[in-house]
């Protein structure tokens, strides 16, 4: 009697861990926290395991031009995810508007509450950004310089983390007294003064996922980019600082 | 120059010009100190040739991480810089100066202390016999003998500098035609998907590199057979 039950027991436990699957996901760096969360809520929710990596969009996205084992493809920008697309590496109609970042001005050593104000004054020697031509946040930090009309000004005094994460990292270790990071960054921190760019000084950051070509089977995958779509993992997104669609 | 687009040649020149400097200072700090490890008797010298070695496992983040806190401006690198108004070394070309000589040190120092060890107490002793003094006989009997591991360590120093990429990236912060170097620039191209002058770069460094590695072997091969 004990043994059945034992034995249902068993086969109940094989059946569930035959329908809990594996999809393994591209992250952008910059999405790094809210991307832990997110996981670890679908993995309760459906069973499935999201297994994250964590870098640089453009090396994604080379290594998924040449046959990365990634399945889900969550990019920093929208040019990216397009490009794997057109490129026969992902499916057009799974292509979405994931977060929307949100640009800032950071500081540990002056005071940048007023960004505008401070950076007309130029009260520093290095002002660190992303890459502009690899990463968006360091092109969206480039348009508002010049949409500020500062950007000549600035040139001289900027310095280039090659993501974001280390455009952070320099402001943080104070070796650019100021710099454009992004606000989902500054979750939890309260060191230094910020600003928040307006959103009309720069174009919208759209940080966009999509459905890789060897997902394209995979219900784990499938169901992971469903539950980004959600209200729980929307309310995710929205406290670490990003705008949604 | 050469009909190289600027972005790739600046780059380039960069890169040798990094190379040469930390070469030579390498060869100004490290020869005094592989001598002083190929002779002492203290017994505490294996553990400054333990730490002078320590770039070689560590990973580069972690030699750049260290590097951009000691080069900032609450490290003696801000101290220095604020000599001349400036807040950090990151960031500059000295900067990058010293994260290669730091992580190339151990590159240079082990070929010159094994060739400074392999000449043995001997040839100094019959210096000594002949009255020369012990700083004589270094720059006389010691230094030439030791010329090929000389040579290895500054090949090996050069060639290791210009294929530092991860303490470059993590201090130099990616000014062009300052800390710009080729690693990085060929980082670049990738990341924007200019494979073609990333091909370009990268062919380019393999070439080199195969070059260096093949007159190191050349090299010890002849002063193998001058030797014996």
């Amino acid at each position: 009697m004990r043994l059945t039950a034992l034995v249902a027991a068993l086969g109940a436990f094989l059946a569930s861990s035959a329908e809990a699957a594996q999809t393994h996901i591209a992250v952008a760096a910059n999405f790094t926290e809210p991307a832990k969360e997110i996981a670890a809520l679908f993995n309760q929710k459906t069973g499935h395991e999201a297994v994250l990596s964590f870098g640089a969009s453009g090396a994604f996205f080379t290594q998924i031009t040449h046959g990365a084992p990634f399945e889900v493809f969550l990019s920093a920008d929208s040019e990216r995810p397009k490009a794997a697309v057109n490129g026969g590496f992902a499916l057009a109609d799974s292509l979405f508007t994931y977060a929307i970042g949100k640009l800032v001005l950071w500081s540990r050593v002056i005071d940048v509450t007023d960004g505008e104000a401070a950076l007309k004054a130029g009260q520093f020697q290095k002002l660190s950004i992303a890459n502009p031509v690899a990463a968006p946040y360091g092109t969206a930090a480039v348009e508002a310089m010049k949409a500020l009309g500062l950007y000549d000004a600035l040139q001289p005094k900027i310095v280039q983390g090659n993501s974001i994460a280390q455009a952070f990292q320099f402001v943080d270790t104070r070796n650019a007294e100021v710099g454009f990071v992004a606000l989902s960054q500054l979750y939890g921190v309260t060191a230094g003064t910020r600003w928040e760019v307006p959103q009309t000084l720069y174009s919208p950051i759209r940080q966009d996922a999509v459905l890789l070509k060897t997902g394209a089977d995979s219900e784990a995958s499938k169901a992971f980019l469903e539950f980004l779509k959600g209200p729980e993992a929307r309310a995710i997104i929205e406290r670490f600082g990003y705008a949604l669609n | 120059m050469l009909g190289l687009p600027s972005d790739i040649w600046v780059p380039i020149q960069l890169t040798i010009e990094l190379a040469a400097i930390t070469t030579l200072s390498l060869l100004v700090v490290a020869t005094p100190l592989a001598w002083w490890l190929a002779r002492s008797r203290a017994a505490w010298k294996e553990g400054v040739a333990a730490i002078v070695s320590l770039p070689i496992v560590l990973p580069p983040t972690v030699l750049g991480f260290y590097l951009l806190i000691l080069l900032g401006p609450d490290g003696p690198g801000g101290a220095i810089a604020s000599l001349w108004g400036a807040r950090t070394l990151a960031f500059t070309f000295t900067g990058l100066v010293i994260g290669s000589i730091v992580s190339s040190m151990p590159f240079v120092v082990q070929p010159i202390r094994n060739a400074f060890a392999a000449i043995g107490d001997r040839p100094l002793e019959v210096a000594a016999t002949l009255r020369a003094s012990p700083r004589r006989a270094f720059w006389t009997v010691a230094l030439p003998l030791a010329s090929p591991g000389l040579l290895t360590g500054a090949v090996l120093g050069f060639a290791h500098t210009v294929g530092e990429f991860g303490v470059v990236l993590m201090i130099g912060g990616n000014i062009p035609g300052r800390t710009r170097v080729m690693s990085t620039a060929i980082f670049d191209f990738v990341e924007t998907m200019r494979w073609r002058d990333a091909n370009m770069l990268a062919g380019g460094m393999v070439v080199f590199a195969f070059a260096v590695i093949l007159s190191m072997i050349l090299l010890e091969k002849r002063f193998a057979r001058a030797r014996a």
